[in-house]
Parts: C-alpha cells; sequence; structure tokens
C-alpha cells in the first residue's frame, strides 16, 4: 500500500517540478497577495478629517481645537464661517465631523453650567463612524476633566470621581487592527492556493485520460487520494511557512504561542482544504469548470463567511450556520489563538475536532463520487 | 448600423440559448445581495462579560446591572478569582472583563475614587474599542447619578464647576448600521463580478472555439463587432442594478435619498468602465481558464479590498492609496453612498462621475486597440 502511495506522490512531485511556471505562481502570488492586500486591511482610523464652527472664538474652545487636532487621529479641515456650510462639508465628504461649539460657550462654562459642544459625525460608513463617535466622546470627556480641575485648583478646591476605570489591552494593547485581520488574509490566501492547485491537477488528469490508467491499475481510491494530497499538503504548508514569515518581515506578525501546534492544525486545515479540492475536482470534469467551482467555494466564502471581515456572532442563525461550511473558519480562529493570543491547545480543541469531522466527511465523499463515476463508465 | 445590430442579435440569442445564464443573470444578483447583505455587519451589538465582584454588596450589584440594562452587554459568566477570567478571555468565551474591587462601596460612600479594572481581549482591535467606549459611557454615567445623589443628600449644588459634555449627532445613518453602508457596496461588487465575467468569456469562448476567427474574416470592422458584442451586456448590466436597487429598497429597507436618474446614469458610465476591463481581460488571455484567473485575481480582489467597500481607503499606507485611483469600483461606491445615503446632488458626484468616464473610454481605447493588433 505504501508503495503505491508513494509512487503516486512521487510522479505528482515530478510532475509539479516539470511545471516550474505553476511553482513560481505557486509561491509567488501568496506573497504579492499578502503585500498588496495586508497594507489594505486596516480599520485603524487616523487622520479623521474635521471641520469646526466656532461661534464662541474663546481660548476655552480653541484650546480644545488643539488638543484635538494635535493627535495624530484627527485633523483640522479647516474652521466654516457659516452653519448653511456644514451640510456640503459632510455632503461632500471634505470633512468627517464638524465641531460646533455654541455663542456662550466660554461664558456659560465659567458660570459654572453644563456646556454642549455639538458633533456632526458622517455616519454612512458606521464602522469608522462609531470609532469617531468614541474618540471625539472620550477627548470632550477628557478636556472637560482637565478644565475643570484647572478651575478647581485655582478655587483652591479638590476634585472627585467617583469611579475611576483602569483598562487592560490584553494581546494587543495598542488596539491595531492589522494584528487581528493578517491572520485571516493568510486564511484566505492559503485556501485558494491549496483548494485550486489540487482541483486542477486532477482535473488535468481526467482531461488528458491519464485518469483512466490509474483506474484501471490494482491502485484503490484511497491510496489515489493519498497519494496526491502529500506533494499538495507539503508544497502548502511551505507556502504557509513562507507567508508566515513574510507577515512578520512586513507587518510584524508574531507567533506568540506554540510553533508545533500551529504546525499540527496548519497540517490538519491543509488536508481539509485539499479534501475540498479533491471534492471539486471530482465534480468537475474539465479544467474550467474546475476553476470556477474552485473560486466559488474557496474566494467569497473565505472572504466574507469566515469572520475575517464580518464577524459571525452578528450574521442572522442561518447564515451562521451556511459558515460552517468553510473550513476556513475553524482555522481562523485556531490561528488568532495562536498568533495573537499565544494560548494552549484547551482553547480551540472543538475547533480542530470540527477541521478533522470536516476533512473526513469531505473524504468518504469524494471516494463515494469518483467510485460511482468509475463504476458508471 | 446593421452590422452592429445584427451582432446584437446574434449575441442576444446566445445569451438566450445557455439555460445557467439566466442564473446567473438574475437570480445570482437577488441571492448574492440578500445573503452578502446579511453577512456584512459589523454592528457590535452583544458585547460578552465576564464579572468579578469582589465587592458584592448592592452598590456593586447596582453598578453591574447598569451594563446589562444598557443592552450592549451580555453577561456571561460571574467569576471569582483572575485564573477564572484568564480562561474565559483565552477561550474566546467573553470580550472582556470587569473586576469591581473589594472596597468599591466603600469607597463610593466615604467619597474616595473608586478604581475600577476592565481587562479586553483587544486582539480584534477595532471591536474592543468599540465596546470600550460602551463600558466609558455606561461608568460615566454611573458617575454622574453619584455626583447627583451627593448633591441632593448635602444639598450642596453640584457642579460647582461648569463641564462640557458632548452632543453628537450622526448623519445619514443615525443607528450607525453597517448593513445600511454595505448594501450599496456589495450592488456594485457583485455588478463587477457578474459582468465583467461574462464579457469577457463572450468573447475569450468565441476565440476558443474559433468562431472568432470566421468573424474577423468577414468585411465587420473590431470596433463594429465589440460595440455590437457589449450593447446585450449593457442591458444586462442595467437590469441588474435595476434588480439590485429593488432588493435594496424593497427588501433591505434602504431607500434611495437622491435622485433615481442619477443615479441610474452613474451606474451606466460604471458599466460601461467595467465592461472595458472585461473586454481587456478577454484581449490578454487565451484561454477561458485563463481569463477567469485573471478575473477573478486581477479584477475581483483588487476590487474587493481597493475599493474602500470594507476598508476605508484613507487608512491605507500612503504608497497604496494612488493605486486605488485606478479601481473604477472607487468612485462608484462613493457615488451609490452619496446617491443613496446622503441624497449628493449630480454636480458634487462631478469628479466621481468624470473619473469613471475617463476610466471606462481609456479602458475600452485600450482594448480595441489590442483587439486589432492580434487580429493583424
Amino acid at each position: 500500500m505504501f508503495n503505491r502511495i508513494y509512487a503516486i506522490a512521487k510522479k505528482e512531485v515530478r510532475e509539479l517540478k516539470r511545471d516550474k511556471r505553476m511553482l513560481l505562481v505557486l509561491f509567488g502570488f501568496p506573497v504579492f497577495l499578502l503585500i498588496v492586500f495586508g497594507y489594505a486591511v486596516n480599520f485603524d482610523i487616523y487622520h479623521i478629517k474635521t471641520a469646526v464652527y466656532d461661534q464662541d472664538q474663546s481660548t476655552l474652545s480653541r484650546n480644545f481645537v488643539s488638543s484635538l487636532t494635535s493627535s495624530k487621529y484627527f485633523d483640522l479641515e479647516g474652521y466654516v464661517k457659516d452653519e448653511s456650510k456644514i451640510q456640503s462639508l459632510l455632503d461632500t465628504r471634505k470633512a468627517m465631523c464638524v465641531i460646533v461649539f455654541p455663542k456662550d460657550f466660554s461664558k456659560q462654562f465659567y458660570s459654572k453650567q453644563a456646556v454642549k459642544i455639538q458633533i456632526l459625525i458622517d455616519g454612512v460608513d458606521a464602522n469608522t463612524a462609531s470609532q469617531v463617535k468614541g474618540y471625539l466622546t472620550a477627548a470632550v470627556a477628557s478636556y472637560s476633566q482637565k478644565i475643570q480641575a484647572e478651575v478647581l485648583a485655582v478655587e483652591r478646591q479638590n476634585t472627585y470621581t467617583p469611579v475611576d476605570i483602569h483598562p487592560a489591552f490584553w494581546f494587543n494593547p495598542e488596539l491595531n487592527s492589522t494584528v487581528f485581520l493578517i491572520p485571516g488574509l493568510i486564511v484566505m490566501i492559503l485556501i485558494i492556493t491549496a483548494v485550486i492547485s489540487i482541483s486542477l491537477s486532477v482535473v488535468r488528469e481526467k482531461e488528458r485520460g491519464t485518469i483512466e490508467h490509474i483506474n484501471v491499475s490494482p491502485l484503490s481510491t484511497l491510496e489515489m487520494l493519498i497519494g496526491k494530497i502529500i506533494p499538495y499538503a507539503i508544497i502548502s504548508l511551505s507556502i504557509a511557512a513562507f507567508i508566515l514569515f513574510a507577515g512578520f518581515i512586513l507587518f510584524g506578525t508574531t507567533v506568540k504561542g506554540s510553533f508545533l501546534l500551529l504546525f499540527i492544525s496548519t497540517l490538519i486545515f491543509l488536508f481539509a482544504s485539499l479534501m475540498l479540492g479533491i471534492i471539486v475536482s471530482s465534480v468537475a470534469n474539465n479544467q474550467q469548470v474546475a476553476y470556477q467551482l474552485a473560486a466559488l467555494t474557496t474566494l467569497l466564502p473565505s472572504t466574507l463567511l469566515s469572520g475575517f471581515i464580518f464577524p459571525i456572532e452578528s450574521m442572522p442563525v442561518f447564515l451562521q450556520w451556511i459558515t460552517n461550511l468553510t473550513p476556513a473558519k475553524f482555522f481562523l480562529v485556531i490561528l488568532r489563538d495562536i498568533m495573537l493570543k499565544g494560548v494552549g491547545i484547551s482553547a480551540f480543541w472543538d475547533q480542530l475536532v470540527y477541521l478533522i469531522i470536516f476533512a473526513l466527511v469531505l473524504l468518504s465523499l469524494s471516494i463515494l463520487i469518483i467510485k460511482r463515476q468509475n463504476a458508471a463508465q | 448600423m446593421r452590422i452592429i445590430y445584427s451582432i446584437f442579435i446574434k449575441e442576444l440569442l446566445q445569451l438566450k440559448r445557455d439555460p445557467r445564464l439566466f442564473g446567473i443573470v438574475f437570480l445570482a444578483p437577488v441571492i448574492q445581495l440578500i445573503l452578502l447583505g446579511y453577512a456584512a455587519n459589523m454592528d457590535v451589538n452583544t458585547v460578552h462579560t465576564a464579572i468579578f465582584d469582589q465587592n458584592k454588596t448592592e452598590t456593586s450589584r447596582n453598578f453591574i446591572r447598569k451594563f446589562e440594562r444598557s443592552g450592549y452587554f451580555e453577561i456571561d459568566d460571574y467569576v471569582d478569582s483572575y485564573s477564572q477570567i484568564n480562561n474565559d478571555i483565552n477561550s474566546g468565551k467573553v470580550l472582556w472583563a470587569l473586576v469591581i474591587p473589594r472596597d468599591f462601596s466603600k469607597d463610593i460612600q466615604t467619597r474616595k475614587p473608586a478604581p475600577i479594572q476592565a481587562i479586553f481581549d483587544a486582539s480584534n482591535g477595532s471591536k474592543t474599542s468599540i465596546a470600550f467606549g460602551y463600558v466609558s459611557d455606561i461608568a460615566s454615567n454611573y458617575a454622574k447619578n453619584i455626583m447627583v445623589q451627593l448633591a441632593d443628600k448635602t444639598g450642596r449644588k453640584i457642579p460647582v464647576v461648569g463641564s462640557i459634555v458632548p452632543e453628537i449627532r450622526v448623519w445619514y445613518n443615525p443607528e450607525l448600521k453597517t448593513r445600511t453602508f454595505m448594501v450599496p457596496n456589495i450592488m456594485g461588487i457583485i455588478l463587477v463580478a457578474i459582468i465583467a465575467i461574462l464579457m469577457t468569456m463572450a468573447i475569450v469562448k468565441e476565440r476558443e472555439v474559433g468562431t472568432l476567427e470566421q468573424l474577423i474574416v468577414t468585411p465587420i470592422k473590431p470596433w463594429q463587432l465589440i460595440v455590437g458584442k457589449t450593447i446585450p451586456f449593457i442591458l444586462v448590466g442595467f437590469v441588474d442594478v435595476l434588480i439590485a436597487i429593488g432588493v435594496m429598497v424593497f427588501w433591505f429597507g434602504i431607500g434611495i435619498r437622491g435622485s433615481f436618474v442619477l443615479l441610474m446614469f452613474a451606474s451606466t458610465l460604471f458599466i460601461l468602465s467595467i465592461l472595458g476591463i472585461g473586454l481587456f481581460v478577454s484581449t490578454v488571455s487565451k484561454t477561458q481558464q485563463q481569463a477567469m484567473m485573471v478575473a477573478q485575481f486581477g479584477i475581483l480582489l483588487p476590487m474587493i479590498y481597493l475599493s474602500g467597500f470594507v476598508f476605508p481607503i484613507d487608512n491605507m499606507p500612503q504608497w497604496l492609496q494612488p493605486i486605488t485611483y485606478l479601481i473604477p469600483l472607487r468612485y462608484y461606491i462613493t457615488i451609490l453612498r452619496g446617491v443613496i445615503l446622503k441624497g449628493t446632488s449630480f454636480i458634487e458626484l462631478l469628479p466621481e462621475m468624470g473619473m469613471l468616464l475617463l476610466l471606462g473610454l481609456l479602458i475600452l481605447f485600450a482594448s480595441v486597440l489590442r483587439f486589432r493588433k492580434r487580429l493583424g
């Protein structure tokens, strides 16, 4: 049995060696994707375009604006002289937010009243807008406290804040979004290359008719599948290592957890993905259909349904159920756990079990399909 | 004119004969828009929470209730040690843990600042910063209440100083729903996925089958061939836009604030530009498989990542931003968001429409040129 598997694997490696262009594509393409899209996947918001409509023109209002715009988060786009201009600023996206100081802003504040700063935010991009809203709420609160402390210090009174929050941000103290998104990109790249490469290789044999030679040989379906998968698993593993390294060089994404766990779970994930590719190739009769199916089962699901960009828990239940159809979903949890949190297997063993079940179901399904096809011939 | 017309008729007949195409053209946009519309949701609605209450008094329970009642938090676990917090966060069960110290109620009574610990799993940076916003909001409201109570008790007027409070108004999308913002974008992506790929395939298929050469030896000029072949796809694109708008308005209930005519006009420009891209891809690929590869990775992926579809262009590094200017979807998305969500006028969108037209003409021109060369 092992001899026959070895023979198939050897044949597959020879074929790959001969196809230098394919090898170049297999290694070059993932890195290219990582470089171009790795810089694009980013929810960190800096340089928010801010306009100011200052009806008060006092030191109090000017100080707030300068404290805001001296941070890297807010950029002052300009002052508005007229209320009617605000609308067009937001309409044309020249400003993301407009800060409006009322007329007696400082007078009211120093007469010990609560004064309002009106803030208008362009809410079209809800994700960005919620973060901008959060920044501005915090900025106003801290400015208010600072000024209150100054006033009280002059009047020789003590400040008192009843509750004082001390936040601790684990795993990612800078709240940087790239480190969270890069694993998703890695998963997407890995599944695309794995599924497409193996399905094209199987279908090519179908197109050339060499698969029939294999069928009449004493090789069993399982042996053939394993023989085909092994070389691609090794290649995909090296691609995985390659892009992890590239991710470290380019984006500083490190692996906090154990490399052995990473290795084992990557292997299981690749096995599941390659099985997906085998299924695709057993359904498809020519390379074009195989390619279309491969793209359909990997490209959009791994981007949109894996939890890479959109959190699965925010989806409606029927859609959450559909997300189970992509192995990317499970591996993404594992990868984030190992890379970002550095936690052990106890945190994600269930995901590993899902992946194994997923792979085994696909394996038996593809053996079934192939056997039926052979019987029909 | 008659030549163009007959190619147009031939193309329509071919479209009609392919039963799969009907599904791709008319059903796919509906299904994709509905599915993706539900998937594309980044709203942080339920923040999973663990509570470590060391104080266990009426005061601390009162404080915890504020979180429960806010609607944002779901308390999944009450713990009594830091190691349990560790477990809950590591396993991803909760996003954060609230630690209330032993002296919480005493501090509040004796008017000392009570320190509260909030431990976050910050691996998802943007989600955490939104959740932290909710937490600080609730804590500061609670603090305000205490001050008011104190004022009532002591009879002293508080605030003894003025205070500044933000009054935030969110325009266009006051509930800050990501879906409202995503559905128009998905409409753009689906148009690209369907129309650009159909166009590419229509030409590459003829080349593979060999009928393109037959067409070439007839007296038909290349531009006539291209015009005749693109018109049916412009129509298909138009129908798809109408279908997508229908789903958006009637299924998701996102109304169009601006002018419908303007929306259709801009969509025509966009369809032209992606048909141009489809044509261009067909001139650079020999087989359908190659065409698919180029269309998926050269067109679809950049359109998803570099158009501002999910990842704001303003967040990208300076060197990457110029590349996004070459992506028609970038302008179309701006137009869609403008017309649908803001009700932006024609004049304000002139630059975007100009760029769409320019890109469309350039790519169409380039593909006609390449087309001619390949014929020679």
